[in-house]
Parts: C-alpha cells; sequence; structure tokens
C-alpha cells in the first residue's frame, strides 16, 4: 500500500482492507494452524458444543430407525404433500454447500486472495452439507435399502432408469458434486497433511497424517503438476456448482404445478444457494476465529466481504421473489394468480411474511457499514438468513402442493415430531462432523497461508 | 562418476531460507551445467519451474483431464440414448425415444466427473503419488520443507555430480547444512 493515498491509508481502512494481520512468518502461520490439530489440549467448550451436536445425531439415528421400521408415515407427508420436509431440508442443505465451491473454485479463479484462509472449511461444510442433503432422497424413498435402484446398472429385470426424468439428474448431479467436492478438498489437503506428518511429535498422527500425505514431500515438478490440476479442478468445479443446483431447481421447474413452473427457477435458486451458504459459512468462520483465536487470518475484512456477497445473492433472491410473483399475475393464469393468493391470504402465509423478513428485509441492514464490521450482529444475521432460506423452500414445496389445480385434491401439511427430528438430527450430523474436522484437520490451508505471508512480503 | 557408494547415494541437498534465494542458486547450479536438479517448498513458488529449467512441455495434467472428460461426456450421452432407444425404450405420448436434449444434464455432469478424477488422479500417478519411502526423507532437517524452509537437490545420476565439486558448489551459491543424501535406513 503506497503512501500517497491518504484515504487508504487511514487506519480504519487498513485494518478492514487486510487478508492477514502484518508480522507473520511461514513458521508462525504453520505453528499457528497446526497447533490446533496437534499440540492444543481438548478445551471445555469443544466437548460441549461436541456433546450437544452429538445428542443431536443420536437424535437422527433413533428418527431414521423408527422411519425404516415405521415408513414414511411417521412424518406428516401425505397426498397430495408427497414431499414434505424431506425436499426441504434437502434443497436447503445442497444449496448451503454451493458456497463452499464458490469460494474455493470461483474465487480462486478470480484470484480473490481473501478466499485463502476460509475456504478449506468453507469446502469442508460443502461435503458435510452434501452428506446430510443426500440422506434426505434417501430416506424418503421409503425403502432406501432399494436407493440403488436409481442408478444404472444392468439389473437382472432388464430395467433402467428414465433418464428424461429430473429425478435421475439429480442423482448424478449430487452424486457427482460430492465426488468432485471431496476430490478438490482432498487435493487441497495433501501438503497440508505433509506439513502435518512432519510437525507431529505423536507417532500415531504422525503414521496417520504420514499415511494421508502420500509421500507429499514439496517437489517444484510436484507442484507444478498439482497447481494446473488444482486450476483445471477450480475451472470444473465452478460450472458444476452452478449446474447442481439448477438441476434442484428442474426437480420443481419441470413439473406444472403452479409456483414451480417457471424459468426463473435455476437462477434464483443458485443465486439462493450461494446466498444461504455464505450465510452457514458466516455461521461457522465466527465461532471459530473466536474459539481457536483465528482473527489474524479471518480478519474484519473477510467477514464483510462476506456481507456484501450475501448483499448481493439477496438481492437477486427478492428479484427473484419480485419476478415470481409478477410473471404469476402478467399471465393471466388462474391458477397462478391463485397461487399468489395463497401465498399472501393462504393457511401458511405466515410462512411466507418471515421469508420475506428474513430474506429480503433484515439482510437490507447490510447496506450500513458498521452492520457488516459488526461481528455479533453478522451472526445473527446469518442465522436468520439460512432460517429464511429454509423457509423459502417451504413455501415453495408446501404452498404449491397443498392447493393446487382441483379442489377436492387440496390438502393441508403438518409436519410431526419425527420430521422435526430429522431435521434437527442433520444439523447435529452437520455439526459434530464440523467439531470433529476442526480437531483433526487443518481448518486453514497452511500451504496457502505461507504463500499469502510470502505475496504480502512482496508488497511490502 | 568414481563415487564410491554410487548406488546409493540420492544427491546432494541444501537449504535455503527465502525462495528468492533458491531460485537464484537455482539459476546459478544450472548455469554450472547440471540438469537432474528439484526443488523442495512449503507452497508453490512463481517461476520456480523456471529456474529449473521444468517447462510446460512435461505436464501432461491438462491433457487427461480433457481425455477424462470427453471419455466421461461421449459415455454418458450414449449410454443414455442406448438405455432410452434400445435396452428400455418408453413410449411416453408417442414422442421421440432420442429425446436427446433431457440427455444433456447426465452428460454434463458425467464430462466434470470424468474430468475431475482424471485431473485428481493423473496428477498423483504422474508424481508417482503414492510413494511412502523416498531417500530424502532421512534428512532430519527436511521436515521443514513443509514448514518454512527451501530445499535444492542435485541428484546422483546427473552425469556431473561429483560428492565434493557439487557440495562446494552448492557452499558457493549460499545454501545452508549441504547434506549428502543416501537412499539406506
Amino acid at each position: 500500500m503506497s503512501a500517497q493515498d491518504p484515504p487508504v491509508n487511514s487506519p480504519e481502512i487498513r485494518r478492514l482492507a487486510r487478508v492477514l494481520e502484518p508480522g507473520h512468518s511461514y513458521a508462525s502461520v504453520t505453528d499457528k494452524i497446526a497447533s490446533i490439530v496437534l499440540t492444543r489440549p481438548v478445551s471445555i467448550g469443544w466437548l460441549a458444543g461436541f456433546a450437544v451436536a452429538f445428542s443431536l445425531l443420536m437424535l437422527l439415528t433413533v428418527a431414521v430407525a423408527w422411519l425404516i421400521i415405521k415408513g414414511v408415515g411417521i412424518w406428516g407427508i401425505n397426498i397430495p404433500i408427497g414431499w414434505g420436509f424431506a425436499i426441504v431440508n434437502f434443497v436447503w442443505w445442497i444449496g448451503i454447500g454451493h458456497a463452499g465451491t464458490l469460494i474455493s473454485a470461483i474465487l480462486f479463479l478470480l484470484n480473490q486472495k481473501w478466499r485463502t484462509s476460509i475456504n478449506r472449511f468453507a469446502e469442508a461444510m460443502t461435503l458435510f452439507a452434501v452428506a446430510c442433503a443426500g440422506l434426505f432422497p434417501l430416506i424418503h424413498t421409503g425403502r432406501p435399502w432399494m436407493a440403488y435402484y436409481m442408478f444404472p446398472y444392468p439389473s437382472t429385470m432388464g430395467i433402467w432408469p428414465q433418464f428424461r426424468s429430473p429425478l435421475i439428474w439429480d442423482v448424478f448431479a449430487v452424486s457427482t458434486y460430492g465426488t468432485v467436492s471431496a476430490l478438490f478438498w482432498f487435493v487441497g489437503l495433501i501438503p497440508d497433511l505433509a506439513t502435518l506428518r512432519d510437525t507431529a511429535k505423536n507417532k500415531a498422527a504422525q503414521i496417520i497424517y504420514g499415511m494421508l500425505a502420500m509421500g507429499w514431500r514439496g517437489s517444484a515438478r510436484h507442484w507444478h503438476r498439482y497447481q494446473s490440476a488444482y486450476l483445471l479442478l477450480a475451472g470444473l468445479a465452478t460450472p458444476l456448482v452452478l449446474s447442481v443446483h439448477t438441476v434442484v431447481s428442474f426437480d420443481f421447474s419441470i413439473a406444472i404445478v403452479p409456483g414451480w413452473h417457471t424459468t426463473i427457477f435455476p437462477p434464483y435458486f443458485v443465486a439462493g444457494a450461494i446466498y444461504s451458504g455464505f450465510a452457514m459459512v458466516l455461521t461457522i468462520a465466527i465461532p471459530l476465529r473466536k474459539a481457536y483465536d483465528l482473527q489474524d487470518f479471518i480478519t474484519m475484512r473477510h467477514l464483510e466481504n462476506m456481507a456484501k456477497v450475501m448483499l448481493a445473492t439477496g438481492l437477486i433472491v427478492a428479484y427473484g421473489y419480485f419476478f415470481e410473483f409478477f410473471m404469476s399475475l402478467y399471465s393471466g393464469n388462474k391458477f397462478d394468480v391463485f397461487l399468489v393468493q395463497q401465498r399472501l391470504h393462504g393457511p401458511y402465509s405466515h410462512y411466507y411474511f418471515a421469508l420475506i423478513l428474513c430474506n429480503i428485509l433484515t439482510p437490507q441492514l447490510l447496506w450500513i457499514q458498521k452492520v457488516r464490521t459488526n461481528v455479533a450482529v453478522l451472526f445473527v444475521m446469518s442465522l436468520v438468513i439460512n432460517l429464511g432460506m429454509w423457509l423459502e423452500r417451504f413455501v415453495i414445496v408446501v404452498i404449491s402442493l397443498t392447493r393446487d389445480f382441483v379442489p377436492s385434491a387440496w390438502g393441508r401439511y403438518q409436519a410431526t415430531f419425527w420430521d422435526y427430528g430429522t431435521f434437527v438430527g442433520t444439523l447435529g450430523l452437520f455439526t459434530t462432523l464440523i467439531f470433529l474436522f476442526v480437531r483433526a484437520l487443518p481448518a486453514i490451508s497452511i500451504a496457502e497461508m505461507r504463500e499469502l505471508v510470502h505475496t504480502e512480503e512482496e508488497h511490502e | 562418476m568414481n563415487v564410491p557408494h554410487a548406488n546409493v547415494v540420492y544427491g546432494l541437498v541444501g537449504e535455503f531460507d527465502t525462495p528468492e534465494q533458491l531460485m537464484s542458486a537455482a539459476r546459478k547450479v544450472r548455469e554450472a551445467g547440471y540438469h537432474r536438479i528439484d526443488a523442495y517448498v512449503p507452497f508453490p513458488v512463481e517461476g520456480l519451474s523456471d529456474a529449473l529449467g521444468l517447462g510446460r512441455r512435461q505436464d501432461l495434467v491438462p491433457l487427461l483431464t480433457l481425455i477424462g472428460g470427453l471419455g466421461g461426456g461421449l459415455t454418458g450421452f450414449f449410454f443414455q440414448l442406448w438405455v432410452s432407444m434400445s435396452a428400455y425404450p418408453l413410449n411416453i405420448g408417442g414422442r421421440p425415444l432420442n429425446s436427446w436434449p433431457a440427455f444433456i444434464p447426465v452428460t454434463f455432469e458425467l464430462t466434470v466427473l470424468g474430468a475431475s478424477t482424471f485431473a485428481v488422479f493423473g496428477m498423483l500417478a504422474l508424481n508417482k503419488l503414492p510413494q511412502p519411502h523416498h531417500p530424502l526423507f532421512n534428512i532430519q532437517r527436511f521436515k521443514r520443507a513443509s514448514v518454512d524452509k527451501f530445499f535444492l537437490c542435485v541428484e546422483a545420476h546427473d552425469p556431473k555430480f561429483h560428492l565434493v565439486e557439487t557440495a562446494r558448489l552448492l557452499q558457493s551459491v549460499n545454501a545452508q547444512h549441504v547434506t549428502e543424501v543416501r537412499d539406506e535406513d
């Protein structure tokens, strides 16, 4: 930063502009991040958080076991509302995953330095969110042990999947997304696993990290191919992440149900996915940086940038809501007009108004810089947006299905204890995995932080 | 090449504090006529490949990725076509069996899947990883190659390699802790 620019040089702007606080060396970033995994004792806070998360995970196992014993009748789904919580939660979780890929792939291609300290745990978040998401269609089949029917395999019955169905596209999109996210994450981890192998004092840790690092030794020849593979993966993950939520939106928009059959769904689903994903990254980042003193690495600049991305994607979502509304009325189609009335005055209108409050009105506070730089407010805001995005999927799934074309086919939907239990249970699964991840693998990419130390030194 | 135990000597390794020192040393060693050299660094250093004279031509990862992507996409598309037209034709309101636009999402996903797996496993295979044993791991100080130090290694199968001469050269380019690397336990 040059001294000729007085406004940029003001202490406040300098503090905000940093992606890494000064005074760090290769060794100090390594030590700071690796110590969380290798030497830091287990804290009471971690144990308490893990205990809560793990109890919720146990609730999930009970809920799924009971589901397998009794069948999907324990949920509130019925005819006509066959989708219910399972699909609401599926779409919600898969959307959350999208921010991880966006941060790791798209911001990488755009050469955004601020992605460095948040990409690792955002990718982990993606993987865990995809795991939670994948569970729902699986158990929603009612006979999860038959789920392999969805994959094309030469069966003795001679039947094959219907490749014209968006539900089959979903199988391919989500499984590809899970695989590619895992590969991307693991490739990024290899150099850090080597660091952990070399800095661990404990024999078991040396062996485990040594096996995972696969003999990585940082050879220039290896780095050369590694970088080209990483760049290609980023290039491949970028259209992939856009395609996944597009395909998820096809599950709805290819059907003729009022409120689903619209062309705005793919872009607005993708924007919504990134919106909720960034909210979840903030929900994780804020406690993480506090608990492990990572304020030097996850700076105000990161939090503020994420808040700006939320504001921007939130506006795209608002645009989507508006045009959904407008097109329904403008089309003159009486079922579409009726749907708008149902959203505003129907039995589930309070969900719709809560959605507008959470997703459109509250985030407008992010225009104010004081709000974007207030950590506590941002944390609350991220929870509000997560809730709002869940409500959005509820509105889409339930309001459209309860009252479609013929009044004799209308119904009502009331979630049961087991619906909530399964949903809260997946929150437990997700949080448990995050807690284990933070203690078992470096939550910030150490190799990339060293690179950042190097480039920051060059700029001084 | 009259070096004792030439069969077990892997090379000579020297240590540097910064990537800039490493790169200038690598250039000097190459100017001295050595070609079998490699550097070991804790993060990718821009310009290091050029300093070592690696060039772009050795990099087969993009080609493998292209092959994986084309293979995945073509397999996916024609497989769907075969299933829908021949293996299990479903007549839905008399619509054509070859409804290719409906096959694009799965084709796209399989293209990305094929390309990504080829990129990652191709990169690992070309790097000959996993490779649990390597002579450099016998050097205690080499552990810092994954933390904060930059290493330059002149390998013993370089025609110009001479234990004493090469060690002197490494010292003259300011390498610290110049050590002989042996492939033994």
